[in-house]
């Protein structure tokens, strides 16, 4: 009885057309509806897609492979590498922690925290990195006190860093406290009861409640945080082989004229896209009661 | 279609909602045959039914019974694989939803959350082809009337999120009953509400009916609503109508196992024939079924039918095995021996039988079914 | 300390750990959030009213302001539109490949911005698969302001879907039967029962789409061109004032972004709390 009320497209033939046919468009609509969206993503979506691998193999194999093997390119991969492996473990560390005190206990100022956290979503990449070339720039709050100690944070690694941990500040969060706050209190309550310590029942209980969903956060972070343009570009300053990371790498071949370079380091960050993608989409048909957020973004 | 068109255009007449008068004659409903199935599962297998012009029809049955299946057919919301449909004589089946006129209540009343009930109410005259639909004062003034039937004026600001459970429950009434339907359906249109509410929106219900006279069917697995409620109840059982009839003849003369059990409480107990005599145990009860063929059988017969027999020998005999008080009477718990069959009693409330007690039993009313 | 502190402003719990994850929690929220915004503020503030007006009303600023913000929003409002038909079709209709459709929704959020901006770029350049056909029409799209566009539909698109698709999703198949059982057609019973239902979803999809695309940066510079006062967006004038060292300037256009940005996000806030106190149980 149930495939009474499914919605069906195109392949819906015979019999049950009439039935169906109540709360559904005419075929011609359907059809029309089906081209326009199919048209409208394949603009938008897939052709840009599409052609990043085209354009990176258009000057041919060689040519790819040594702009992906080109000391600056390496040097570019190892610092996203590297400004990934620091932020996503920082911001996993605040999600968990942001997400048992949320979830977990009550207390005032609880929502405002919670919409506090979603803050960097709202700010544009280019004022999550001027904000820090405010702090710690030449003519920073900190500038002199840095220039006299000798720290370099803008235009260096560290402020590419903060800039990354700013912008992927609320993904692992946002993933944990709806879904932590959906399981309640009462397994954790359990554990206690039965002898468990704090650390044990966090270990044993809570974390594997969460694990998808930390999964999921995870994947979204380290995407971004590889990706991350706009913010990085405002701190790095663009020297080449030393704080570069991939995109804007991408970005200082692309305005040299080496189209094929700049496309085919270019390839590399659609494979990630695309891994993150399957990946995400693979946690959210396996695991969809267990991440909470999963349609929200 | 040019028939039915015309006819709504009639109706579309000032009309004085409340009174009789004004509502278009009642509908006669005829079903022939009617055959659903989805993929490989039969719903209903070849269902036919008479619903008389004016008439207040439960379909009774247990979920995936096809009680809903068959109500959706009627209001063209669902097509049958085989079968007819006529109102008044008329093929329906060739009629769109859209074109049928049938109001639809719905369990969940399916209310439009972003209108207010003026706005619900109005609907199906404000999404009228220009030709038939009122003016704007003659829908406000028939929606008004029709929030005075339901006993809910000064309420037509409200959105339905603001309204008590039974509130909105009447919204969808209204709002069903302003297109002037020649037919009324309503899908369980008690289940979602709490007891108290119930039992007087049935009270309501009937009388709105008899205010206004359509044509009426009402799914719902409530016998009780149904023995209440409904000029004729028609129990379904997989698919199929099981037995048709007011609420007395339901009850008193059930068709069926099936029936006797579903509607009303009963107990049963395997018995056999032999010549006219019951034999429960090989022993011969005190009852006489005459013209019955000899062989097994089941006795049905309903707790509050049954009467303690001083005679033990004559009764179907058995031990208390436990007792509770049930509204203004006892309930027994009797368990009958050899078979240890357990069959439930009403007794007097003053009788207090001791657990363990032997006692006998007879009904006064009771069915064989073999 | 932390802990004493929580531990009087919390509900009584049996769950350890409040103190330490709520203090570690403030500590590193404010170290990474709160205290640079505040610098912004803090910079914005001390550049005093006038000096502010001065620096966002130059003429170039407020040409870039306008170019972000109303592109931002037809960019957005054509994600409605397209958002909306993309996110009927996969929760409505069974097509092949309907699976296929649905996962690239996601990639704008997946794909690096500067990725995206230079593939924009290559195909709706002139020489471009798409800009060759719209070329011999006298049809510019990149380096135009109409690039900008395309490249803010590109990162707003899954906005409107993915809030639009759960609430069409749930959205009760009686209330459509209602509306056709009382007479209404297909065509009514989409635009006036079906789609005023869903208007808080699509009023969130179009604010955050719209949030987004002002603020966006990586993949429209590549398609924009970059022409002050046409095509130079305020995310850019910012990034441009940075490399001159002028960070007041910078500072400026950036809080008259946040301002404006917050201002139209609150109004819309304000509009769904309105329709949600109305219309929810």
């Amino acid at each position: 009885m149930s495939d009474l009320s499914l919605p069906l497209g195109l392949d819906f033939i015979g019999a049950n057309d009439r039935a169906r046919s109540v709360t559904t468009e005419r075929r011609r609509v359907r059809i029309a509806l089906i081209a326009i969206a199919v048209i409208f993503l394949s603009l938008f979506i897939l052709l840009p897609l599409i052609s990043v691998f085209i354009e990176a193999f258009r000057a041919g194999l060689n040519t790819y492979w040594v702009a992906i093997t080109e000391p600056d390119a390496l040097a570019a991969v190892r610092l996203t590498l590297l400004v990934a492996a620091i932020a996503v473990p920082a911001n996993v560390i605040f999600g968990i922690a942001a997400s048992w005190a949320i979830a977990k206990f009550e207390f005032p100022g609880k929502s405002f925290l919670n919409t506090l956290i979603d803050l960097p979503f709202s700010v544009s990449p280019v004022i999550s990195g001027l904000v820090f070339v405010l702090l710690f720039g030449l003519q920073g709050y900190f500038g002199h006190w840095l220039r006299d100690h000798d720290i370099q944070i803008i235009f260096a690694v560290p402020g590419i860093v903060l800039a990354t941990i700013f912008v992927t500040f609320p993904f692992v969060a946002r993933e944990l406290v709806p879904l932590m706050q959906e399981q309640g209190t009462q397994d954790e309550e359990a554990a206690l009861s039965l002898g468990a310590s704090g650390f044990q029942t966090f270990w044993r209980i809570t974390l594997p409640n969460v694990k998808w969903a930390l999964l999921y956060g995870v994947i979204l972070c380290n995407a971004r945080a590889m990706g991350e343009f706009g913010a990085v570009s405002v701190v790095s300053g663009h020297i080449r082989g030393k704080t570069n990371t991939m995109p804007l790498h991408v970005e200082v071949l692309y305005n040299d004229y080496n189209s094929a370079a700049a496309f085919a380091v270019a390839s590399l960050l659609a494979l990630l896209a695309l891994v993150t993608l399957a990946v995400k989409i693979a946690l959210e048909w396996r695991y969809a009661d267990q991440i909470a957020g999963s349609n929200r973004h | 279609m040019d028939a039915l068109v015309g006819n709504e255009a009639n109706r579309l007449a000032p009309s004085t909602l409340a009174s009789k008068g004004g509502w278009e004659k009642p509908m006669q409903v005829t079903v022939e045959d009617v055959v659903r199935t989805f993929g490989i599962t039969p719903a209903l297998h070849g269902v036919s039914l008479d619903i008389h012009p004016g008439e207040l029809v439960a379909l009774l049955g247990p979920s995936g019974s096809g009680k809903t299946t068959l109500l959706r057919i009627l209001a063209g919301l669902d097509f049958p694989t085989a079968g007819r449909v006529l109102f008044d004589g008329e093929d329906a089946l060739k009629f769109t939803v859209q074109e049928r006129n049938v109001g639809l209540v719905f369990q969940n009343y399916a209310l439009f959350r972003h209108m207010r009930v003026l706005e619900n109410i109005g609907f199906g005259l404000r999404v009228r082809p220009r030709s038939r639909r009122p003016n704007r004062n003659d829908i406000r003034h028939r929606v008004l009337e029709l929030l005075d039937l339901v006993q809910l004026s000064g309420l037509e600001k409200r959105y339905p999120a603001q309204l008590s459970g039974g509130q909105r429950q009447r919204v969808a009434f209204a709002r069903a009953l302003a297109i002037e339907p020649r037919l009324l359906l309503l899908d369980e249109p008690f289940g979602a509400l709490d007891a108290m509410v119930r039992r007087d929106l049935r009270r309501w219900l009937r009388e709105i009916h008899d205010k206004t006279g359509h044509t009426t069917v009402f799914v719902t697995h409530d016998q009780e609503e149904a023995l209440e409620l409904a000029d004729r109840v028609v129990v379904m059982s997989q698919g199929r109508i099981k037995q048709v009839g007011t609420p007395d003849e339901v009850y008193d003369r059930p068709n069926s196992p099936f029936v006797f059990s579903f509607i009303g409480e009963s107990s049963a107990l395997p018995v056999d024939v032999e010549k006219g005599k019951i034999l429960l145990d090989g022993r011969p009860l005190n009852l006489v079924a005459k013209d019955i063929p000899s062989g097994p059988a089941e006795l049905y017969f309903r707790p509050h039918d049954l009467e303690v027999e001083d005679n033990l020998l004559g009764g179907i005999q058995g031990t208390v095995s436990a007792q509770r008080r049930h509204g203004g009477s006892r309930r027994v718990e009797l368990e009958v021996d050899e078979q240890r069959h357990r069959i439930e009693i009403d007794l007097p409330a003053d009788f207090e039988p001791n657990l363990g007690d032997r006692i006998s039993v007879l009904p006064r009313r009771w069915k064989l079914y073999r | 300390m932390a802990g004493a502190r929580g531990l009087a402003l919390k509900q009584p719990s049996v769950i350890p750990g409040f103190g330490l994850a709520l203090g570690f929690t403030l500590t590193y929220l404010s170290l990474i959030v709160l205290i640079p915004l505040a610098a912004l503020i803090l910079y914005a503030s001390s550049l005093g009213f006038s000096g502010f007006w001065q620096l966002v009303t130059e003429p170039r600023t407020l040409a870039a302001l306008r170019v972000s913000f109303v592109i931002s929003f037809i960019a957005a409002v054509i994600n409605v539109i397209f958002g909306l038909i993309v996110a009927w079709v996969l929760i409505r209709y069974r097509f092949p490949g309907r699976r296929f459709l649905d996962a690239i929704v996601d990639l704008p959020f997946a794909l690096p911005t500067a990725v995206a901006g230079i593939a924009l770029t290559a195909i709706y350049a002139p020489n471009g698969w798409i800009g060759g056909l719209l070329d011999p029409w006298g049809i510019k799209v990149a380096y135009t302001p109409l690039g900008i566009g395309v490249a803010l539909v590109f990162i707003g698109l899954p906005f409107v879907v993915r809030t639009v698709q759960p609430v069409l999703e749930d959205f009760e198949r009686e209330v459509e039967e209602a509306a056709v059982s009382l007479g209404a057609t297909r065509r009514q019973t989409v635009f006036r029962v079906m789609l005023p239902a869903l208007l808080p979803a699509i009023l969130t999809g179009f604010a955050l789409a719209f949030a987004r695309a002002v603020g966006e940066y990586g993949s429209v510079i590549f398609i924009a061109g970059n022409i002050p006062y046409v095509s130079e967006i305020a995310p850019l004038l910012i990034v441009i004032k940075l490399e001159e060292f002028n960070y007041g300037g910078a500072t400026a256009i950036a809080a008259a972004m946040l301002l404006i940005a917050f201002l139209i996000i609150l109004v819309i806030n304000l509009i769904q709390a309105w329709q949600r106190r109305r219309f929810s149980q």
